[in-house]
């Protein structure tokens, strides 16, 4: 049953091959017996997950299932769950039980879908690698000795190690997409203010977007079907009517204009990258699409704009972790400046605490101008890149990543090494674009993901071609041994 | 633009963040070589480009000034480190 594809559950549901109870279990057995080598989950919730499995087989033999009515899914741990530990990886909310549902959490229980617990992250989502988890690093069910990639390296090994069919991630910087490449699933950010951000734990606010993540594009279509929507709740949320995104899946691509940043495609990308993705474009040459060249002439100049827009907005965001109204709180405190600042040192981490320095730093007096001020005009500039490529192309393609997923442990001395792994991703979200990253080969035995971009709130678009493709290569049914 | 330990102590405070002393010569070297690949925006010519602040430029809706949550201060508070009376407790701030 772990095999099949979101789309396949659903139908073995309504067919009565198995009811969500029986999967409900057999997923939960397979978190039990495999999940001690990945780490991929913080915290797994049997008993909810049986009583809404119990509960959505009644709403079928009532007659009123849904579309996702009983399959089971994981909820990455920025995600407020009503009743359920919501850490967000990190000491500081290691004992924090949500008291309300978030938005996105909200709208997977109408829909009738099953939590099975939630998910492993880089702390606060603040990582490429999910090495920051006070919880532990995720292992990649490729191969263990790889990191999964991160911030939502959790769910992507879930979702590869066919312990959940799907999994909600976030997407910051290249949270959805990067671990989805690395760990060999596909995986959506959709475009700013598509998806509410209301009940998830806020990291950089003009950036943050949540999304799926399965291992396939038209299970991502259906989970997006799901999460997608006007929320009152977010300030930032977008009034725009939602589609049903399985609906063009299957037209042709024919005609379809593809562009190649040729920034993309430069040195740091190793050959044997290149020549998987440059197949896989050649895939979709075939399925009738013309490829043409293009420029985004700001593409370096997204890290810095992204390393002072992130962390000036993190450190306003983390603020409010002061262990008084929630949260760690210190042993002893002098008084209550004593009380803020151990409380906050003892529950944060290195990489958070050095981005809510940083971010301290840009919008300290005398600096706001030189640094917030000036990255947030440098993000139009990068914005106005991809605006003007989408009047030529319908679509922009490249790597999701520079190398495949990495060994553990041999990049985190370094964090400026680190951001230089996010050179493909950031600028999307800087620009607020939906992006995609599906399996497109592997090298020695790591998976390789092809990005791929469009304008704003075209997510059919993405969808439409990533299934095209998923139909012609069979990279995306590949599974990990260790899961077997 | 290299830092010195005394910028990262003031932000530090700034930021109401405890740091260990010895890792404060890490933190300096880590926010220096930060702020060094974030000067590459410093000789960007950006006169006359506006700051971009939501991606689409949507601007905050304001909602009518009505009620719409209910008291739950109990419910929250169970999340506390330290409640009486309803009230959130901290250490004496005057004497």
């Amino acid at each position: 049953m772990h095999n099949k594809t979101i789309a396949e559950l659903a139908k073995g549901l309504a067919d009565g091959d198995f009811s969500s109870v029986e999967l409900t279990r057999h997923f939960l057995g397979r978190i039990d017996a495999l999940d001690s080598q990945y780490n991929s989950f913080i915290t797994v919730t049997p008993e909810q997950a049986l009583a809404q499995a119990k509960a959505a087989d009644e709403t079928r033999a009532s007659g009123h299932a849904k579309a996702l009515t009983g399959v089971p899914m994981a909820h990455k741990d920025i995600f407020c769950t009503n009743g359920v530990l919501t850490t967000c990886a990190s000491k500081m909310l290691a004992n924090f039980v949500a008291p309300y549902d978030a938005t996105v959490v909200s709208n997977f229980n109408h829909a009738g879908m099953v939590s099975l617990g939630k998910t492993n992250m880089d702390e606060f989502a603040m990582g490429s690698s999910n090495e920051n988890s006070y919880f532990g690093a995720v292992k990649n069910p490729w191969d263990l000795k790889a990191v999964p990639g991160g911030s939502s390296g959790g769910s992507a090994a879930a979702v590869a190690a066919r312990l959940a069919p799907g999994a909600t991630g976030t997407d910051t910087g290249g949270s959805i997409r990067q671990p989805a490449a690395f760990c060999g699933i596909t995986g959506l950010k959709p475009t700013y203010g598509r998806v509410s951000r209301w009940g998830m734990v806020a990291y950089a606010s003009s950036l943050d977007q949540g999304g799926p993540m399965a291992r396939t594009a038209e299970d991502c279509a259906l989970m997006l079907n799901e999460m997608a929507g006007f929320d009152p709740k977010d300030s930032t949320s977008l009034k725009k009517s939602v589609p049903d995104y399985t609906e063009g899946l299957d037209q042709p691509l024919s005609g379809l204009r593809i562009g190649l940043p040729k920034e993309y495609f430069g040195k740091e990308l190793s050959a044997e990258m290149s020549d998987a993705i440059m197949a896989s474009v050649k895939e979709f040459e075939k399925l009738g699409a013309t490829i043409q060249e293009i420029s985004l002439p700001n593409t370096m100049l997204a890290i810095p704009s992204y390393y002072i827009i992130a962390p000036a907005e993190a450190s306003s965001n983390l603020s409010r972790f002061d262990g008084v109204r929630y949260g760690y709180r210190c042993e002893n405190p002098e008084n209550l400046e004593d009380l803020y600042k151990r409380s906050r040192g003892e529950g944060f981490g290195k990489e958070v605490q050095r981005r809510i320095l940083v971010g301290t730093y840009a919008l300290s007096e005398g600096y706001y101008d030189a640094y917030y001020r000036k990255a947030q005009r440098i993000r139009r500039l990068i914005q106005q890149d991809f605006l003007n490529a989408f009047n030529e192309v319908d679509l922009i393609m490249g790597p999701t990543t520079p190398t495949p997923a990495f060994d553990l442990g041999s990049n985190s001395d370094d964090p400026v090494q680190m951001y230089m792994e996010d050179i493909y991703t950031l600028a999307v979200n800087l620009a607020g674009l939906p992006g995609i990253s599906v399996p497109a080969g592997q090298i020695n035995g790591r998976p390789v993901g092809l990005q791929i971009l469009a304008g704003h709130f075209k997510e059919s678009q993405l969808l439409n071609a990533a299934h095209q493709f998923q139909k012609a290569t069979n990279w995306h049914q590949l599974a990990p041994s260790s899961g077997e | 633009m290299a830092l010195e330990r005394s910028d990262v102590e003031k932000v530090a405070h700034l930021a109401r963040l405890k740091i260990e002393d010895n890792d404060i010569p890490e933190y300096t070297r880590n926010l220096s070589s930060i702020l060094e690949l974030v000067n590459q925006m410093q000789s960007v010519d950006i006169e006359g480009t506006d700051p971009l602040a939501h991606p689409l430029d949507a601007t905050q809706r304001l909602r009518h000034d009505e009620v719409t949550e209910s008291n739950q201060r109990e419910h929250f508070q169970q999340n506390a480190p330290a409640t009486e009376a309803g009230l959130f407790l901290v250490p004496k701030v005057i004497e």
